[in-house]
């Protein structure tokens, strides 16, 4: 049997000016996942990840974590809880290191052993050299970091971060992605939003798509990417053209002089196209990919 | 596993508390310092210059009568304002949503609110206490033990008056309102300067419907043996609104009117 880290049933909230932010959601998330929670703005995530973490009460339905009800059992669901808000959230005149020490008091770490783990913690997240700078004075980036400190002090099972890297400078980006894949590996459970889809597809083994206060995709990343029909290729061209060249079973357009945009599908061999373009004398010097495939999809999905 | 241990609870608790206590120690200059100059001030004017002029005040030198309702003045406004800002800023920071997230129950964040305005409050009563030393080296505690009481049952009462205006409050003018408009004008016409037996009749018994005059006046027993209102009724009272504030406080968290969605 599964053991689940998130159980959501029949999740609703209706804000008291009438909007319908959820409208009966239920979603399971693996003990060990690494689970994406995509949505467009307003769709409902935040909403979702509140009633996890009690800061917005629900109107109806269930949350559980590790099988603890956060109706019956709040304060043990909570303390195996950690997250990692949208909005910053801390005290901006404390110094990083007192942010942190106080952040494992209020999960019971008494300050003597807190220092040794708040040191590690703050070591591992590049801060420990801002320990004793107020919280304000930090960059967007390390503000960042120090929430996600915050929200492991007490070495959650489950950690929950909403658009965690959104903001943030693309090295920056890449650290906490592998800081996070680490902290998985080690086996604490994530559950993630993000506006950066390439994000969710580097990092996530499962997906759930929120539109309108409703799930409308649950699956798999490797199943929900194999659904795609369609892929955008750039070609960089060594000589300059024209016009873009008519190739049969291919929509081509011309960019610029010197690149080619083209999407492909499935049942195409993209090596038919490179014939083609031989015979026409266009050689390809280079090519990528257009844009995230799962963006794409998305869009699909949110559309449907 | 039921629920989180005792154990954890006080170190949460005592994390709160003392997190509360380094926010208005590292402000000093805002929090500590003030009420020192002000009380000062009152009493080198009121005291010094006017007070010989006034004469005697049920029995006792001017500056000595003041002194209780001074300290009184500077406990309620202190116990209040440390928690009003206090929580208004955790909302405002969004800081809140710590505690909220954490498994932290409502009483215990209750509690170290409070802990931490009562402790600003008697922090700043003995730091005016020490201040009319200077100006009446003299004088003698009549009750301790009744002053001691009053002092921490007041600054409790005022610390939660402090939470909930804080739970209801929007802006920063919501939580400025109440200590300009209400407790001043209470405080002042609550026999810190005066006793009310110098009222006409009718002022009299306007000033006994002001709670402001039995917390005065129950610190005035405690300090110089003198009230102008009963003493076992001010307690009760005293004890009966602290109740009640607590109650409402713990209802509004458990609802989470003014700080969940």
């Amino acid at each position: 049997m599964d053991n689940f880290a998130l159980e959501i049933s029949d999740l609703r909230k209706v804000y008291s000016g009438g909007t319908e932010a959820l409208k009966g959601i239920s979603l399971k998330v693996k003990e060990g996942d690494f689970y994406a929670l995509l949505g467009p703005n307003g769709a409902g995530k935040s909403t979702t990840i509140g009633i996890i973490g009690t800061l917005v009460t629900k109107t109806s339905g269930t949350v559980k974590i590790f099988n603890h009800d956060i109706d019956q059992n709040v304060s043990i669901a909570k303390s195996i809880l950690g997250v990692v808000s949208q909005e910053l959230n801390f005290s901006q005149f404390e110094k990083v290191i007192d942010i942190v020490i106080t952040q494992a008091g209020f999960y019971g770490i008494p300050k003597s052993l807190a220092k040794p783990k708040v040191k590690i913690m703050l070591k591992r997240l590049g801060l420990w050299d801002k320990r004793d700078d107020q919280a304000r004075t930090l960059s967007g980036g390390y503000k960042r970091r120090l929430m996600i400190a915050k929200a492991l002090i007490h070495e959650p099972k489950l950690l929950i971060l909403d658009e965690p890297t959104a903001g943030v400078d693309i090295e920056l980006r890449r650290e906490m992605w592998d800081f996070l894949k680490e902290i998985n590996n080690n086996g604490t459970t994530i559950i993630l939003t993000t506006h950066y889809l390439e994000e969710a597809e580097q990092l996530c083994r499962n997906i759930g798509i929120i539109d309108h206060g409703e799930i409308v995709v649950d699956t798999s990343m490797k199943d929900l990417l194999r659904k795609l029909d369609v892929q955008g290729f750039v070609l960089d061209l060594e000589k300059p053209l024209k016009e873009a060249p008519n190739i049969q079973g291919f929509e081509i357009r011309l960019e610029d002089p010197l690149t080619l945009v083209t999407a492909v599908s499935k049942k195409s061999s993209i090596n038919n196209l490179f014939s083609e373009l031989n015979k026409i004398g266009i050689n390809v010097k280079s090519m990528r990919n257009e844009s995230n495939r799962l963006e794409e999809l998305f869009i699909e999905m949110i559309k449907k | 596993m039921k629920d989180i241990s005792n154990k954890t609870i006080l170190i949460t608790l005592w994390t709160l508390t003392s997190k509360e206590i380094r926010r208005f120690m590292r402000i000093w200059i805002q929090t500590l310092v003030p009420p020192a100059v002000t009380m000062s001030l009152y009493f080198v004017i009121f005291g010094s210059l006017i007070g010989p002029r006034i004469g005697e005040m049920d029995g006792f030198d001017y500056v000595q009568f003041m002194i209780p309702g001074l300290i009184m003045m500077s406990v309620i406004t202190n116990s209040y304002a440390n928690v009003v800002s206090s929580f208004y800023g955790v909302k405002f920071q969004k800081s809140i949503e710590e505690l909220l997230i954490s498994p932290m129950p409502n009483w215990v964040i209750l509690l170290g609110f409070i802990l931490g305005g009562v402790s600003r409050g008697v922090l700043v009563g003995i730091i005016v206490f020490c201040v009319s030393l200077i100006f009446y080296p003299e004088f003698e505690i009549a009750n301790l033990g009744l002053t001691l009481l009053v002092l921490v049952l007041t600054a409790i009462l005022f610390s939660l008056m402090g939470f909930i205006n804080a739970v209801f409050a929007d802006s920063f003018d919501d939580i400025s309102v109440i200590p300009t408009f209400v407790l001043t004008p209470l405080i002042y016409l609550g026999g810190v300067f005066y006793s009310i037996n110098i009222l006409p009749e009718l002022w009299r018994q306007v000033s006994m419907a002001n709670p402001m005059l039995y917390v005065v006046n129950t610190f005035r027993e405690g300090m110089l043996g003198i009230s102008d209102v009963s003493i076992s009724f001010s307690l009760t009272m005293i004890s009966i609104f602290i109740f009640v504030f607590t109650s409402l406080s713990l209802f509004l968290l458990h609802k989470g009117i003014g700080i969940r969605e």
